[in-house]
């Protein structure tokens, strides 16, 4: 018996140290480089020769507080996550709530399309719908223009860039929670819906006292990656606008992998990063806090 | 009565909705077969009058630029590199994550506890903040501008030994022991008992990771410098800010880069839905 056990521990071993020392190698260990590369001026020079490195401390932190591209990358970084996550969210819901419903046929059909766009390749759509968004002969204007509705520069307005962005970003990942919130969906049992239905209680009242404490962790969960991922927008604005027009879709990790990419300021890059790091973790702290008070965790 | 009309309603939304966000996709596809410059009338033409492949043989093979010289895309090792690269990534990765999740499942060892609440507490790194350490530790390795440069930061395969483990927790103990009694080794049982028991798991992991891999942009972005090493989304991208006026051409494009994961997901789309429904165990 004790020799089965041995055994047993030795496999357990043997199956999870390949990956825990991935782990440390290429998360832990870059993350804590990349902690104390934020503390020094790394720059083209250090990469030619590290003689030419310097300990800044805080140095690369106080700049970007004085640097107003920074702030700017931070305010759009902020309208992307603040309409971005509500806009996701809520298209998620919307569609799984319609598949839900037991009286919908060619269910499979609709779920398969739905979910289609999650699994581009994030190029190749971000391109197409650059051409979708075109002001002369885009889809998204000959359609309003069906409607009366006249053409919109979507993309070369820096007042509509972001939400133009956005329209991609969600038709791109909604798909994913609504699958979620589907399986969270199946879970409400039939009766307890029907004896809602029986005591009286409207579609309303039925959504916030029986679907709705269902698929309440689902929903923690969905607003709590939606906005780590709105967070760290990247490749849509920088394969449709390259950032622009006049800057208006330059996000935090547009700004760091520019900073650190192009012109190799990897310490000022690096203190980018972990500015961003501090803020995923700190909004997500705060989420489950409120998760918790409406007791879905 | 009442019920019916309210279900053919809710059909009718959803199928305009589908067709809404199916609408890009298809258009992708027309726009692709259209001559040059037909994609720009006014009011934009939804198929192609005329079907022809003309794109993409531009898009494949060498052709005559305008300064009269041969001269190509190099989109076919493009193919080639993300091919090997996303199938090496699935390959590698299930190797690591499906052991690693059946073991902090089932296998009781020391200090298991401790090493999954360490994973749990690491998955809310985002990866954005290794990119730069990551990219000197590589270069310091000479490591930039290989493939196992590319691959090497998706080793740590958080998710996917979490994804295994939920769906592991499943498995009775007492098949487990039994075929321990019968003197089945620890790889015999992981091989033989586990994995077809985990199928479902393993098919929505290899598809995640392959895709994952297959869209995968800021990374190669930063890991290859050459050309002939370029991934399809770092080739088209690179291709778009050339030749971003050509509308055909980038739809050809588009679809050679998303084309073919489309259609993956779309055979495999049972298992993948039952993976992600949480349909772990093959009953």
């Amino acid at each position: 018996m004790t020799r089965r056990r041995s055994s047993e521990a030795r496999a357990g071993l043997a199956f999870t140290i390949p990956v825990l020392f991935a782990t440390l190698a290429f998360l832990v260990v870059p993350t804590v480089a990349g902690l104390l590369l934020s503390l020094t001026d790394f720059d083209i020079y250090a990469l030619a020769d590290l003689a030419n490195l310097r300990l800044v401390g805080s140095g690369n932190y106080l700049a970007l507080a004085h640097d107003p591209r920074f702030w700017h990358a931070v305010w759009n970084t902020l309208i992307f996550t603040g309409i971005g996550v509500p806009a996701a969210i809520g298209a998620s819901l919307v569609t799984a709530l319609l598949l839900d419903s037991a009286t919908v046929g060619w269910k499979p059909v609709w779920r398969l399309l739905l979910f289609a766009p999650y699994v581009t390749t994030l190029v190749a759509t971000a391109l197409v719908w650059r051409y979708v968004l075109d002001t002369r002969s885009g889809l998204l204007n000959a359609a309003l223009g069906v409607v009366g509705i006249a053409p919109v520069d979507w993309l070369g307005d820096p007042k509509t860039s972001i939400p133009a962005t956005l329209i991609f970003i969600v038709w791109k990942a909604f798909g994913y929670n609504m699958l979620v919130f589907t399986a969270a969906l199946a879970t409400v049992s039939t009766d307890l819906r029907e004896a809602a239905r029986l005591d009286g209680a409207g579609p309303v009242a039925r959504f916030r006292h029986v679907t709705l404490p269902a698929i309440g962790p689902a929903l923690v969960l969905a607003s709590v990656l939606s906005v780590a991922n709105f967070l760290q927008v990247f490749a849509e604005p920088y394969v449709m606008t390259h950032g622009g027009p006049a800057q208006s879709t330059m996000t935090i990790l547009y700004f760091m992998f520019d900073e650190g990419f192009t012109w190799w300021n990897l310490g000022t890059a690096s203190a980018v990063a972990v500015i961003l790091f501090v803020a995923i973790l700190g909004i997500t702290a705060v989420q489950a806090r409120l998760a918790r008070r409406l007791e879905w965790l | 009565m009442a019920v019916r009309t309210g279900g053919r309603i809710r059909t009718i939304v959803l199928a305009l909705l589908s067709l809404a966000t199916a609408a890009p996709l298809i258009w992708m596809i027309g726009v692709s077969l259209m001559p040059k410059g037909a994609a720009s009338a006014f009011p934009p033409p939804l198929w192609p009058g005329h079907p022809t492949l003309a794109n993409y043989r531009e898009l494949l093979f060498p052709h005559i630029d305008a300064s009269g010289g041969a001269t190509s895309y190099r989109i076919v090792p493009a193919i080639v590199n993300s091919t090997l690269l996303a199938t090496l990534a699935t390959v590698i990765g299930l190797g690591l994550t499906l052991p690693a999740g059946y073991a902090f499942a089932k296998l009781r060892f020391t200090g298991r506890a401790r090493l999954l609440q360490a994973m749990l507490a690491l998955a809310v790194i985002p990866t954005q903040v290794t990119l730069l350490p990551l990219f000197l530790m590589l270069k310091a390795a000479g490591l930039i501008n290989t493939y196992a440069g590319v691959l090497v930061p998706g080793l740590a395969g958080i998710y996917g030994v979490l994804f295994v483990r939920q769906a592991a927790l499943a498995i009775p103990d007492e098949m487990l022991d039994a075929a321990r009694l019968d003197g089945a080794s620890e790889w015999h049982i992981l091989t033989r008992i586990v994995a077809p028991l985990l199928r479902p798991v393993v098919v929505t992991l290899a598809l995640f990771t392959f895709l994952a891999s297959w869209s995968d942009f800021l990374w190669p972005l930063i890991a290859i410098t050459d050309q002939r090493l370029y991934t399809l989304p770092v080739a088209l991208a690179a291709i778009s800010r050339e030749h971003g006026q050509d509308v055909e051409l980038m739809m050809a494009g588009a679809v050679v880069t998303t084309l073919p994961v489309l259609i993956l997901f779309v055979a495999l789309q049972r298992s993948y839905f039952s993976g992600v429904l949480g349909g772990g165990i093959k009953g």
